[in-house]
C-alpha cells in the first residue's frame, strides 16, 4: 500500500523533466516565457510558504488586522489597563508589579502591543532585557502573565485566533525575560 | 482457558480512588467561573502554568502526546523548577475488541518525563472464536521515560526549530502462553522514539512527528517480533491539531506499525480527535479511531474516550 503510493509519487516527479524537455527549444521567446512563468510560480509558492511562517520571521509588513482586532489605540489601552489590574490582583504576579512605575509601564506596554500588532505607533521604552534584568522572573511568572493577558483580551472580546497572533509575537521574549 | 487478573479488581479500585482524590484536589484549585483567579489558588501551585491545551493529552502508552503517539512535550504543567504530571484513563471500543489504558506520567523541570501505563485488551466474543475463551484479556505494562533534548514548542514562535525529545518505552506483556501460541518471539520489548513538536501559535496549529523503532505487534498487545520479522522497524507517527479556542482543539493522527505476525495482518492506525480542557487540571478527549485489522478481525474502528487529570 505504502509502496504503491511511493511509486506513484516517483512517477509524478519523473514526468517533470519530460515536460521541460517537451517545451520547444527552438522558440527562444517561448522558452523565456516558460522560464518566467516557472519563476513566477515559484515566487507565488514561496510567498504562500512564507505566509505560514511564524510572524516574527516575516519581518515588516503592512498588515494591521491584529491592530484592528485589538480595537486600535483605545482598545489596546483598555486591554493593557485591565491586564495591569488583573496582574495586581494575581498573587503570582503582584510582587513584580506593585512597586513598579505603574503609569509608565501601562503606557509603554500599550505602545509595544500597538507596534507588535502592526499599528501606527512607536515604542519609546527601553529594551526587554534591560527592563527585566535582575527581577528573577521564572517561567511560572512568565506563563502567569500570558494567562492574565488572555483574560484581559477575553474581556475585550478579542477573538481567540487574534489573541494567539499577539502571543506569538510576545512569546520569544521569554529568552531575555526569564532568568531562571 | 479464561484468565483474568485476580488482583486486577483491587488494583483498579485503588486507581479509581486515587483519581477521585486528584479530581477533588484539582477542583479546589481551579479558576473561578467569572474568569478571575481564586485567592485560594494553591500557594506556588504545582501547576506553574502554561498556555492551556498546548500540553497535549496522554497517549495510550502513557507518555504525554496525542492519543496514539507521544509528543516532545513534557507531561504536566511543569516549569523549570517544578514537578507536574497527569493521571489518565482511556477506553477504546471497536466492533470486536476493547482496550482500557490507565496510568500516570510525571514531568520534572520541563526536561524529564516518567510514565507508567497498564493496558487491558479485552477480546470479548472474539476470545472464544480464537479459542482463548470469551472476554479473554491480554494485559501489558509499559514503563516510559522521555527527555527533552532542545527547543520550546510553545515559546520559540520566531523560529522553525521544534521541541525535540527522545524517549524509551519498556513493555511487558503478561500473557506469555498466548503470545507463544500465536508466534510472537518475545513477551517483552523496548521501543525507542524521537519526537519533534511545533506549535505555530499565530496559525493556532500544532504539528508533531515521531520516529519509532519497534518490534511490537499491535503496540505489544500481541507480543514482540514474529515469524515474518523479528528485527526493529522504523515507524512513522504524525499528529496535526488545530486550536479552536482556549479550551478546544481538534485534529488528526496517523501511526504506522510493523507487520511481524503471519497469522494476522497488521495495518496502520488513524484517528480524528477533539480535546476539551475543562480547566488547567481536567481534560477530556474523544476520537474516532481506525485501527485496521487486529488479530484476524478486519477493519477495526470505533470510539476513543479519555479523561485526564493534571496535578
Amino acid at each position: 500500500m505504502n509502496m504503491a503510493i511511493m511509486f506513484q509519487r516517483k512517477s509524478v516527479f519523473k514526468t517533470l523533466p519530460a515536460w521541460r524537455e517537451g517545451t520547444p527549444r527552438t522558440h527562444g521567446l517561448a522558452q523565456v516565457a516558460a522560464r518566467a512563468l516557472t519563476g513566477m510560480a515559484t515566487s507565488v509558492l514561496l510567498v504562500l510558504a512564507l505566509n505560514l511562517l511564524p510572524g516574527g520571521m516575516r519581518g515588516a509588513q503592512a498588515d494591521d488586522s491584529l491592530y484592528q482586532a485589538l480595537g486600535q489605540k483605545p482598545g489596546i489601552a483598555a486591554i493593557v489597563n485591565d491586564l495591569y489590574d488583573t496582574v495586581l490582583a494575581d498573587p503570582r504576579l503582584r510582587p513584580y508589579f506593585v512597586d513598579a512605575p505603574q503609569k509608565r509601564i501601562r503606557q509603554k506596554l500599550a505602545e509595544q502591543f500597538c507596534v507588535l500588532a502592526g499599528g501606527p505607533c512607536q515604542y519609546t521604552g527601553r529594551g526587554m532585557e534591560e527592563t527585566h534584568r535582575g527581577l528573577g522572573i521564572d517561567r511560572p511568572a512568565f506563563n502567569a502573565l500570558v494567562e492574565d493577558l488572555q483574560l484581559a483580551m477575553d474581556k475585550h472580546h478579542v477573538p481567540y485566533h487574534q489573541q494567539n497572533k499577539l502571543l506569538a509575537k510576545l512569546a520569544p521574549m521569554y529568552r531575555v525575560i526569564i532568568e531562571k | 482457558m479464561r484468565q483474568r487478573n485476580s488482583s486486577g479488581t483491587l488494583y483498579r479500585l485503588a486507581w479509581m480512588a486515587t483519581c477521585a482524590l486528584a479530581c477533588a484536589a484539582s477542583a479546589y484549585g481551579q479558576t473561578l467561573p467569572d474568569g478571575s483567579i481564586a485567592d485560594s489558588l494553591p500557594a506556588s501551585s504545582l501547576s506553574g502554568g502554561r498556555l492551556l491545551l498546548t500540553q497535549g493529552v496522554s497517549s495510550i502508552e502513557g507518555a504525554a502526546g496525542g492519543g496514539l503517539t507521544p509528543w516532545a512535550l513534557i507531561s504536566g504543567y511543569d516549569t523549570a523548577n517544578q514537578v507536574g504530571g497527569n493521571l489518565h484513563d482511556t477506553y477504546i471500543k471497536t466492533q470486536d475488541y476493547s482496550l482500557n489504558t490507565y496510568g500516570i506520567a510525571l514531568g520534572l523541570g520541563n526536561r524529564f518525563e516518567f510514565s507508567l501505563a497498564k493496558q487491558l485488551f479485552d477480546t470479548r466474543q472474539i476470545g472464544a472464536l480464537l479459542g482463548l475463551g470469551a472476554a479473554y484479556t491480554l494485559t501489558q505494562d509499559i514503563v516510559g521515560a522521555k527527555v527533552r533534548l532542545f527547543g520550546d514548542a510553545v515559546l520559540d514562535q520566531d523560529s522553525w526549530l521544534p521541541q525535540v525529545a527522545a524517549g524509551i518505552q519498556f513493555k511487558h506483556n503478561e500473557n506469555g502462553t498466548v503470545l507463544d501460541a500465536i508466534g510472537a518471539k518475545s513477551h517483552s520489548g523496548t521501543d525507542f522514539y524521537l519526537s519533534a513538536t511545533k506549535l505555530l501559535l499565530d496559525q493556532s496549529l500544532l504539528f508533531n512527528t515521531t520516529l519509532r523503532l519497534t518490534k511490537a505487534n499491535q503496540y505489544g498487545l500481541l507480543g514482540f517480533g514474529g515469524d515474518n520479522s523479528n528485527s526493529y522497524h522504523p515507524e512513522f507517527e504524525g499528529s496535526l491539531a488545530y486550536l479552536l479556542s482556549k479550551s478546544l482543539a481538534v485534529g488528526v493522527e496517523y501511526r504506522s506499525k510493523p507487520n511481524n505476525l503471519s497469522f494476522a495482518r497488521e495495518q496502520n492506525a488513524y484517528d480524528a480527535f477533539a480535546a476539551w480542557t475543562l480547566n488547567k487540571h481536567v481534560s477530556l478527549t474523544v476520537a474516532y479511531v481506525q485501527l485496521g485489522d487486529i488479530a484476524t478481525m478486519k477493519n477495526e474502528h470505533g470510539y476513543y474516550v479519555s479523561a485526564q487529570i493534571g496535578f
